[in-house]
């Protein structure tokens, strides 16, 4: 296993409630993690970008227990929880633990009012009890995500537009009082127009209940808006990590110079006759970040870049 | 013929529901020139799409064309007859939907479908189909040697160029994208539509792209229209648009696009 600098931000000294250290993760003969290590803290979010395919969800899978490691451990506020513990543990880490899909139109049940959503996880929790302390704590979960209690709580999924039920799915997360929060792309399916409004909420919620978010995209220009440390992945290594400014503001390896060269620019018109060009650099980009590797550069304070493997 | 390829004048489609309509497109009028590649912004449920429909006549009840002028090469398409309508899509207008990459079949082997349409178009024979597949794939970079494979075999963005480039098997002097690489990531996106732009350039067809992506767009067309709720709130020059927007609702769609500072957007 690769001995990987386990601390993300050293300069951050919040406990971390979540460490992945070493985690693989095999499906057959595809390696889907390589190594993986990172530190979720309270109150400060964590990007994982890359294309898809290159392992971010399955990362957030395993985070969230919805999939185990082959190799590597998992640590639950500094004890081993990489392994399923007892009913009482597990109720635990899911209780604190809570994921928001990418889908808002398919993680809602279409025959469930937005009432229902909600109640249900507050009152299995034991966050409020009878019908007037559960209306309660309904509208204040739908008014901490900035949607209008009276209008909504009755309604039924469809009536709702992609915007608003991505509020529901974050409000029906944050019911639960989770320490951490998973959101897999949870602007991908929205609008360009919504999509501002949904991060600017995680970071709010974030920020007023001091949530560990992991971030999950392959937007680097979101996860730049929304998150103080950046993880860009490649073929399930991580390739390149830090802090926001060092990753985005310095980019050393040639995968996150192309991710940021990629992202639409207005200002940077197609060139006519530049597509053989653009194919033939991102192929060998590829070609060159997919070999494994366990050299680890620390380039700069709080920003590390792996190196280039051995092409096979 | 000279003058615009395709002039939409005063087009409304409405969608008919219990009471009555709702007009989802509002006198909309627009021109894309020979050549040109144009593009539609604005957010979902505006209208762009409908228009792609109305355009290729592929809108269905309860949508219905209320009123409005579509005219390709100075042709009304509203007023063709469904036979000859067929005859216009496909070999004189191309279609790349949003989800193009589940429109192949995905229990035909790639070759068969392309034979499918030459056949149908053009009256092809099967070598023919393949010698015109073969030169396709080499045109949008898949290896030929995949044609006997199946959609599910390629990936995401392979599959969205197989769609290309059975479209620009027919030669189409106007193509529509609606959306077409929305479900892709940005490495992804960037080298299917500088293949575009290529391709555009050295085969001369021209553009209707569709997107909520105001950045990406502009990087991508030579004029812009902006829909707001039905309605063309703004067409003019990418420039314009871009560095000049005159309508209040082109500032928003422009500032809500969260942007990386500028020296991380060092080309490559």
């Amino acid at each position: 296993m690769n001995a990987l600098p386990s601390s993300l931000s050293a300069t951050v000294n919040a406990e971390p409630v979540i460490t992945l250290d070493g985690i693989e993760r095999s499906f057959g003969f595809v390696q889907a993690l390589r190594g993986i290590s990172l530190a979720l803290r309270p109150g400060r979010a964590l990007a994982l970008v890359g294309e898809s395919g290159c392992g971010k969800t399955t990362c957030a899978r395993i985070i969230a227990r919805m999939d185990h490691p082959t190799a590597g451990k998992l640590q639950f506020r500094g004890r081993d929880a990489t392994h399923a513990g007892t009913g009482n543990e597990e109720r635990t880490y899911r209780r604190a633990v809570q994921m928001v899909f990418q889908d808002p139109f398919a993680s809602l049940n279409p025959v469930f009012t937005v009432h229902h959503h909600l109640a249900r996880p507050l009152a299995l929790h034991g966050h409020a009890k009878g019908k007037a302390a559960l209306a309660k704590g309904v509208a204040e979960l739908l008014a901490g995500v900035g949607l209008e209690p009276d209008l909504t709580a009755h309604k039924f999924p469809h009536e709702l537009s992609g915007g608003q039920r991505q509020r529901v799915n974050i409000a029906r997360a944050l019911a639960v009082q989770p320490e951490v929060l998973v959101a897999d792309e949870p602007t991908s399916m929205l609008d360009v127009s919504i999509r501002l409004g949904i991060l600017e909420l995680l970071a709010r919620i974030k920020r007023e209940k001091n949530l560990a978010l992991l971030y999950i995209t392959h937007d680097i220009a979101t996860a730049a808006y929304v998150a103080e440390e950046i993880i860009v992945m490649f073929a399930g290594q991580m390739v390149e990590w830090g802090s926001t400014t060092a990753v985005i503001g310095d980019p050393r390896h040639i995968y996150t110079q192309l991710l940021l060269s990629a992202v639409p620019d207005p200002d940077r018109p197609f060139v006519p006759g530049d597509s053989a060009r653009f194919l033939g650099h991102a192929e060998e980009v590829r070609r060159l970040s997919r070999p494994a590797s366990s050299v680890v550069e620390e380039v700069g304070p709080d920003h590390f870049v792996r190196a280039l493997g051995t092409p096979s | 013929m000279s003058g615009p390829l395709l002039q939409v004048r005063d087009l409304s489609v409405d969608y008919l529901i219990d009471k009555g309509a709702f007009r989802a497109v509002k006198n909309v009028s627009f021109d894309i020139g020979r050549s040109e590649l144009f593009g539609l912004a604005g957010e979902s449920g505006c209208g762009k799409s409908t228009i792609a429909y109305a355009i290729t006549r592929l809108a269905k009840a309860p949508a219905w064309v209320a009123g409005g002028e579509i005219l390709f090469d100075g042709q009304d398409l509203l007023k063709l007859t469904e036979v000859a309508m067929q005859k216009v899509r496909w070999s004189r207008i191309g279609m790349v939907f949003q989800s193009a990459m589940n429109s192949l079949n995905p229990l035909m082997r790639v070759e068969d479908q392309f034979h499918d349409v030459l056949r149908r178009h053009n009256g092809f024979t099967r070598e023919q189909s393949r010698a015109r597949a073969e030169a396709m794939f080499k045109l949008v970079g898949v290896p030929v040697n995949r044609l006997r494979d199946y959609p599910h075999q390629f990936s995401g963005g392979m599959r969205q160029r197989i769609v290309i480039a059975i479209c620009l098997a027919l030669e189409p002097a106007l193509i529509i994208m609606d959306e077409p690489t929305t479900a892709l990531d940005v490495v992804v996106q960037r080298e299917i539509l500088e293949q575009v732009i290529d391709l555009q350039r050295s085969l001369g067809f021209s553009v209707l792209f569709i997107t909520h992506d105001l950045h990406l767009m502009s990087q991508l067309c030579n004029r812009i229209g902006v829909m707001l709720k039905g309605e063309l709130v703004e067409v003019g020059d990418v420039k314009q648009v871009s560095q000049a927007p005159k309508h209040e609702y082109t500032r928003k769609l422009w500032a809500s696009i969260p942007q990386l500072p500028a020296r991380a957007r060092e080309a490559v």
